[in-house]
Formats: C-alpha cells, structure tokens, sequence
C-alpha cells in the first residue's frame, strides 16, 4: 500500500489550487445531483399522499448519501483501484451468505440481517462490479485478450446469477449491464460483441423456460397485454399510462395529479413515481427532467474523458451508462414498453438504500475527476 | 502480470476510449429519444383520450373478496363458519374534513376513544384512496341509523363483509387457529394481490398451516363513479374462487368428550386412529375462545389471556414439552427384547434401590419406602407395576445408543410432522445432543435418567400419542394429519419410509402387559377397567414438575400444588385389534393412573361407541 493513498497533498507545485480542487468536489456534478434530489422531494411529497414523513426518511437518506459521496471522493482513485477486489470478494461472500442466512419479504430473499440495521449485498455489487472489471482491465493492454475476457465475463455473470436467484431481476440486470459496459469501454472486440448479441438472443428461451419464476414470466406477458392481470401488474401499467397522458403538455399542477391517486397506483411513491410527476408537471416536467439526467450523464462522460488513468475511464464511463439504465428501465416500464420489474427511478424514487448506492458511485466520480492531473 | 504493457500506447488507448464512450453516448441519447417519443404520444398524440378517461369516467378496479373455505370435522360438523359483518369505512380522501366527520359520526352511533386510535393507526398503513376500518361489527340498528344519515356523512360508508366465525367456540381453538387482521409484519411478506379484498389472514393453527387453501383466489369489478367515488355502475366483473374447504379426521365428539374431562385441569390429549394417523382429538387445556380475535381483540381481554397462570393461549398438545416419565417403558422394553438385553424369563429382586458402579448414592425407586417390588420381577411386571429398578438395569445395559436410535423411530426427539405450525421436537438425548446443547460427554447415570424418561428426556403430548401408535400398529410409521380431505379430495396417508423392525412376539409380550396394565389387579392403570366391555393397553407415567433432591421424600403435602408431578398416559385400544391409540398429561395431576387414564378411557369409550354404532348402521 502506497502511503499516499491517505496523505494527500493539499496543494502541488503548479496544481490547481481552488477550493473545489482542494475539496474534491465537482461543482457541476454536485449542482445537477441537487437539483435532482430536490425535484424527487417535491414529487414524492406529492405522491405519497402528501406525506411529510416520507420526505423526512428520504431527505435524511439523501443527506446521508451526500455525506458519503464527499467522504469517498476524497481519497484517490488509486486506493479504490487496489481495494476494489477486496470489496468485490466480500460482496460476493455476502451474497452467498444470502442465500443460506438471507431474510427477505414477498418471497425474495435480499437482506442480511446485522441486527443494528439491514444490509442489502446486491447494492454493495453495483458498484463492486464495475470498480474491479475496470481495475482488473485498466491494468491490461487494450483492447483485452481473450483470456482477460472469460475472466470479466466470470467476474460478471457469478454475482449476476446469484442475485437472480434471490430472485430480484430488476439488480441482476443492472449488475449484467454494468460488466458488460466495463468490458465494452475497455475496447471489447467486434467478434465478442457479435458473439455476445447472438448468445443474448439464444439465451431468451433458455431464461424464460428454466431461469424465470412464474410471475416474472406474468409480468412479460402483463406487458403484451395489460387487460388479463387486472388488479397486478397489468392494472399498474393501465393505470400508470392513463395518468401520465392525461399529465398533457403543462400537466395538472403539484400535488393535483387526481389520477395517479385516485386510483389507487400502488406504488405510486417507488417505482412508479415517474407517473406523478408526468401527470401533474406534463411532458414538459418529463423532459425538464429528462434534460436534468442528460446533463448528469453528460457531465460523468466528461470526466470519464479527462480521467487520468485506464481504471477512472473505465469507471467513470460504466457508472454514466449503468445510471442511464435505471432511468431507461424504469421510465420505459410506467409508460408500457418495458416489462414491469423492480426498478427505482435514481433520485425521485423512495428507498434509501438505493440511494446511498447511488451516491457511493458518484462519490468515485468525484475522486476520478479531481484527482491531480499527472505530468 | 501486465503482459503487453511494453506496447501499451497511452495516447492510441485514449482515443480508442473516446471513440467508444462516444458510441455510447449516441445509444443513450437515441434510447432517450425512445423515451421521448413515447411519452410524446402517451401525453400530447394521444392526451385528449387519457384526459376523458381520467375526468369523467372514473372508472375502478375494486377488489372482490373470496370467501375462505370452511372447515369440518370428520362427521361434516362445521367447526369454522364464515358469517356476514358489517363494518364502517372511510375514506378520508374523499371527506370533506376528517374530523368533523369522526365528530359527526360519534353523535350518530357510539364510537370510542380507541376506536378512533385504532383507525388513525390503520390510516398509517393503507393506501392512498382505500377504505379504512373505523367500527366493525355494526348493528342493523347502527346500520340504519348511518343510512338515514349518509347525505351529511359523505367520505364514510358501511361495508358488508365475510368474517370468521367458530361455533364451538373454546373446543378447537388451538387446532383450528383463528384469523386476524394483517398486521404490519404480515404485509411485508404476502403477495398483496392476493389480499386486495381482504384483511383477515390465518394467525395460527390450521388457519395458519392452510393460509394458502383457505384463502380462495381474489376476483375484481370494474366500476364507474361519481366525482364523489360513489359507485355509478359495475362493468365488468371477474369472479373470486372461495377458499378450498378442508375436512379434518377431528371427532367433534370425541373432542367435547375430552374437553370435559380436562375441566378445572391443565394439560393436554392427542388420540389418534392408527391406521391412517389421522388426529381424532386434540385438546390442550385450559382453551380460549377464537372468536375474540377475529376483528381484533381489547387489551383488556387479551392481556387476561397472555398473563394468566394457565397460560389457556399456550398448545400444550404440540408445544407442551414432558418428561415422558414411565410411558416410555414399553418402548424400552421392546428394545431390551429385540436386542437380547433381557428375555421374558429374566428376573430382578426390587429392595428399592438400584447402585451403579462407581456411584455412591442409590436411584430409588418410586415406592422405595415400601421396600421395592420384591422378588421376581420380569418385564411383564415392570411394565404392570412401573418398576423403575429393572429399567435402570435394562436402560444400561441397552446403552444410550439404541435407546435414542429406536426413540426416534417411535417418534421421540423430532417434530412429528402433523400440519400445524410451530410444534416442539422435545428431546430424545444421546451423546451428540448433549455435546451440542450442554458441551459434556454422556455419562452413565444420564442413560440410568433416560431409561425411566426423566433427565434429559421431553416430549410433547402429540408424541407420545403417536409414540403409543407406533407401538399399537407394531411398528408401522405414520406421520399424524389433521386435514383428511381438501375440497372433498382425501389426502394421502403419510407412511414412513420404513417401520420398525422389532419381533412379532415381542410386540405380543409387550401388548400383553400393557392390557394388564389396566385388567389385571397389580396394573397402574386398574382403575379405569371397571366395566369395560372392550380392553384397553395403556401404560402410565408420572413426571416431575420440579426437581426433587433425592435425599427427600416426595410430599404433595408439602408443597404448592403448582409443584406437583404431572401424570402422565399412554393408550390404545380395543387392545386385541387396536384401532384409537392415546397420549396425554395432566399438569400437576400427581398420578397418572387416577388422575389421567379415567380420561383416556372416557375418551375411548366415546370412540368405542360412535363406531359400534356406525357398524350397527352399515349393517
């Protein structure tokens, strides 16, 4: 270990010495993340019935994750870089214990109980995925050998199985998608990715005769058509694109989307709270917000480019992209294109964990994008 | 390690980076069109239709509640009944002011203090938009009365629906369970689709056990309303599938027999009909009445129930854990003949006390004041007359090994399996169990303990029922089962993987002196034969409830009665051609001949005479 993985210099002869540079911070990254977290706020206020203990839980979340996200950004990408197989092994030890010692609601099996709180080992594998796929790539020539592949692939597909097992689809894609990012920026060769899309296509069959649980499979069928699951998830999405199109242009003000409440959208504050805010901002609050994700991801790719090393690139870019995944997932499946599965919308969802998650991640965006530029 | 670093081209993998990172960019920012379009056509292309659909036409999907399937005993007696309720709801959405509306509501019928606590409470939990309990269980009067006054009462409505009902009350409160509202733990765990309309789910016993039977499929109305929420008209409706109805081996007879006979008295019975290991009876008293929990009970009440010195909430049957005492003697003695430890014709001399190598202080035996058994006593009496000595000798000699090994083919040391949750295993000790539970080795005078069903050794009601089956049915394992048949369906009989393998005229020898047990005039049990016209083999036990040093004499007179040793019996009959078999406890009954085999028999001779009597009637 390098001593100055913890001993940063406060100012380099010839660095940058302002206040955000001294800080770690990212000044844009912090402003948009504000932003969105203020928008989530206001609407789930809005769609839980207006209540003030919800936003209290999800605003203590947030200031948690805030926090955390500073606390990380202040030590160097390298220590993340030499950790992050570490991290990923005891995520992967987690997992597995899980399996055997796991609690769980609605037939799912997620948390470890620590008795002080709950902990859920497949957020920690968000981000533990794509930390090592990028240390272990960065560290290789580009594009990777076909050796160094297998390995990403297997370092990919063991956390993505067993959390498919517990069973939650919705973490098990987010984790597939950040691997293959990873592998993807690292310079993947056009053969594997042809390979890859033919395999994907080959192993839809295979996943919905042998992988899929029941209601996973209903859920797919739900969205081919909604009318057969009434009172499920068919109602949810019925019901779910009645209230964004009836949000219209300007939509029908805060707090006054009677539709998405009426009728009793169940999830209306999780998963569904894209549907609140359509309704009641319109499609110019969906685009207002749209462009608010947009300059987020903008901004990450931004310091993916300027990154100083192999390992912030890879990271950088697979954390931008996985987080546009959330977005598409969930927005895609309220409005009735994508089949229903348990995914949150970063920010304006309620649940606190995710949003920890959410901000680790950005909180090694922020290292990677102020670490001292190396000559 | 990093192989290819020699060429690795800083500059060239940057732009190789770039021009990926760009690719992607395009992707993202062409799946965000998707979204774009969709949402597009969702709100501006195709807004005038959600627009209509949202503001005139309220149309709702309302849950349509099943029914929960019945229960029956063996003789189609119903035993839990679903009855009509009717409750009063609000939905505070649609009130104009909740609490003028609470106020408005208690100056037309009685609404309490906590009613109104209770309702905020739910208020908490529900979702937007959905009906909130505040009163269950309105009177046609309060009906009424809410009916004339509904104009300025807007947000509030009455609301029909099934809720359990147990007729015999107390009689089957542990078996069958009861339901009760969906408590906030509860609501973590179900699939809520399948609980849309209803707010009641099995607690425990049967109603817990076959939730899943019981429950029914929930069916769905489309409706239309007014600005109001009031129901203008119903489009469209999908059916809800009742419960599956469930049967049960149970004898209501049978049952308040044996309910009767545990009065004034703790403890608990289990009787089972052999063949098919189906539970004729099973009664732990004292017993409470399930009713009270269905719409939620007071405080009050339940506080009465919890922190009763009868502890009536407690299942004996299943969760009661007994030293088996003497009951397990002819189970040991099967063993000691199967292994050649001793043979019919070995014989003991009883002076009451029985010295282990190496140990100075004597066991006694129960009436060692009384100078023992005397001479001669075989198996067959040590059976009749409970002689503690010969055991201590035969248990040794048997070695703890075969004794936990065979104890738990009769059934001893592990859940039965019956289909109920939360039963007990009790402990059949050996070496392992008591490394793991108490971290020491066995010794000597733990087997000498176990060999009378003391030390270690717990078992529960329902064990030693089914411990009294196995050993009626010479040794065929059947796995105890309430349900008979589902929706009219029999169930299969759950046999063992293998029986027990003991001799024929071992189980002879043992069946034999455990009908002397009762018929002949040295028996334990000789009380209960009078006027029999069948015969009973049974063997009785006796348990202590507190442990008494062996210095002293054991005096009921001396201490609370709380203290004293439970009696134990095990049963089955008509002894030639077993057909019921029996166990059971009486807490603190002293005896198990006086006080717990006159049970047993009452019991048996119900069943006795309810099947004599069906025999007449097939004839």
């Amino acid at each position: 270990m390098h001593r100055n993985d913890f001993v940063r210099q406060l100012s380099s002869p010839g660095g940058d010495r302002r206040p955000s540079r001294i800080m770690h911070i990212d000044i844009p990254l912090l402003l948009i993340l504000i932003a969105l977290c203020s928008i989530g706020l206001a609407v789930l206020y809005s769609a839980s019935a207006e209540s003030i203990f919800y936003v209290k839980r999800q605003a203590t979340f947030m200031v948690i994750g805030l926090f955390a996200m500073i606390v990380i950004a202040q030590f160097q990408p390298r220590l993340w870089e030499r950790w992050s197989i570490f991290i990923y092994l005891c995520g992967l030890l987690s997992l597995v214990a899980v399996l055997f010692f796991g609690v769980g609601a609605k037939g799912a099996q997620r948390w470890l109980d620590l008795g002080v709180t709950r902990f859920q080992p497949s957020e920690l594998m968000k981000i533990a995925v794509p930390m090592t796929l990028a240390s272990y790539l960065g560290k290789r020539h580009m594009p990777p050998r076909f050796k160094h592949v297998t390995i990403g692939v297997i370092a990919t597909l063991i956390p993505v199985l067993l959390v498919a097992r517990q069973p939650d689809l919705g973490t098990s894609l987010i984790i597939f998608s950040s691997g293959f990012f990873a592998l993807f920026l690292a310079g993947l060769g056009k053969r594997y990715l042809l390979s890859t899309a033919l395999l994907a296509m080959a192993a839809v069959p295979t996943l919905w005769f042998y992988v899929m649980y029941d209601y996973q499979k209903q859920r797919v069928l739900t969205l081919l058509s909604p009318e057969q699951d009434k009172l499920g998830a068919g109602w949810n999405i019925m019901q779910s694109t009645t209230a964004i199109g009836s949000g219209g242009l300007s939509g029908k003000g805060w707090t006054e989307g009677t539709q998405s409440q009426l009728n009793f959208l169940p999830e209306s504050h999780t998963d569904f709270i894209i549907a609140v805010l359509a309704e009641e901002f319109g499609l110019i609050g969906v685009l207002g917000m749209l462009v608010l994700y947009l300059l987020l991801i903008g901004r990450c790719m931004i310091i993916a480019l300027n990154a100083q090393s192999m390992f912030g690139r890879i990271m950088a870019g697979t954390i931008s992209l996985t987080f546009f995944v959330y977005i598409f997932v969930n927005m895609g499946m309220v409005s009735g294109i994508l089949p229903v599965v348990g995914a949150p919308l970063p920010f304006i969802s309620y649940g606190g964990t995710a949003i920890v998650t959410l901000f680790l991640g950005f909180g090694i965006l922020m290292a990677i994008s102020t670490e001292p530029k190396r000559i | 390690m990093r192989d290819g670093a020699a060429f690795s081209d800083p500059a060239r993998e940057r732009m190789m980076f770039a021009r990926r990172l760009l690719v992607t960019a395009v992707a993202t920012l062409l799946l965000t069109i998707v979204l774009v379009v969709r949402y597009f056509d969702l709100q501006i292309s195709r807004y005038e239709d959600f627009a209509t659909q949202s503001n005139n036409n309220r149309v709702l999907v309302r849950p349509v509640a099943p029914s929960r399937g019945l229960i029956y005993d063996r003789n189609s007696k119903l035993i839990a009944d679903n009855r009509p309720s009717y409750n009063l709801t609000i939905v505070p959405e649609r009130s104009v002011d909740l609490d003028k509306l609470l106020a408005d509501l208690g100056d037309v019928i009685s609404i309490s203090e906590r009613d109104i606590e209770r309702f905020r409470k739910r208020l908490k939990q529900r979702r937007p938009f959905e009906k909130t309990s505040l009163r269950f269980n309105l009177s046609e009067e309060e009906r009424a009365v809410l009916a004339v006054n509904g104009h300025r009462l807007v947000g509030a409505q009455t609301s029909a629906r099934l809720k359990r009902f147990y007729p015999d009350g107390e009689l089957f409160a542990h078996v069958v369970g009861y339901v009760g509202r969906i408590n906030e733990r509860e609501s973590q765990t179900i699939e809520t689709v399948n609980y849309r309309g209803t707010d009641s789910i099995g607690k425990i016993g049967l109603e817990k056990f076959y939730e899943q039977q019981l429950l029914g499929e929930v069916g769905s109305e489309q409706v239309e309303t007014n600005a109001l929420g009031r129901v203008t008209r119903v489009l469209d409706k999908t059916g809800a599938v009742s419960g599956n109805n469930l049967t049960l081996h149970l004898d209501s007879n049978l049952q308040q027999v044996g309910h009767e006979a545990f009065k004034d008295k703790r403890g608990a019975l289990v009787a089972i009909e052999i063949e098919s290991g189906g539970v004729l009876a099973m009664i732990s008293a004292p017993s409470y009445d399930p009713n009270l929990f269905v719409s939620g009970i007071s405080q009050k009440n339940y506080d009465g129930l919890l922190y009763s010195l009868d502890r009536p909430l407690f299942d004996r049957a299943i969760r009661g854990q007994y030293p088996p005492g003497s009951t397990i003697k002819p189970m040991f003695g099967l063993i000691g003949l199967q292994h050649n430890v001793v043979t019919p014709r070995y014989k003991i001399n009883d002076n009451g006390y029985f010295y282990f190598k190496g140990i100075e202080r004597p066991w006694r035996d129960h009436n060692f004041a009384r100078g023992g058994h005397g001479e001669g006593v075989d198996l067959a009496k040590a059976i009749i007359e409970s002689c503690n000595i010969y055991f201590y000798g035969l248990g040794i000699k048997t070695g703890i090994d075969l004794l936990s090994d065979y104890g738990a083919q009769f059934g001893l040391g592990a859940t039965t399996g019956i289909d109920l949750p939360g039963e007990k295993r009790g402990i059949m000790p050996n070496r392992a169990w008591k490394k793991g539970a108490r971290g020491q080795s066995w010794f000597n005078g733990d087997t000498i303990n176990t060999s009378i069903g003391q030390g270690f050794m717990l078992a529960t009601p329902l064990q030693l029922a089914v411990m009294s089956a196995r050993i009626a049915s010479r040794g065929e394992v059947r796995t105890p089962q309430l349900v008979k048949a589902i929706n009219g369906q029999d169930q299969p009989v759950l046999k063992g993987d293998k029986d027990i393998t003991i001799s024929d005229k071992h189980w002879d020898y043992v069946h034999r002196a455990m009908e002397d047990v009762v018929h002949s005039n040295r028996g334990t049990a000789r009380s209960i034969s009078r006027g029999l016209s069948y015969k009973i083999a049974g063997k009785t036990g006796t348990a202590q409830a507190i442990s008494i040093d062996a210095e002293d004499k054991y005096d009921s007179t001396k201490i609370a009665e709380r203290q004293w040793d439970h009696a134990l019996f095990i049963a089955f009959a008509p002894a030639d051609d077993p057909k019921i078999a029996i166990g059971l406890i009486v807490e603190n009954g002293e005896h198990g001949g006086s006080a717990a085999a006159p049970i047993a028999r009452s019991v048996i001779d119900a069943y006795m005479q309810s099947n004599s009597s069906t025999a007449v009637a097939e004839r």
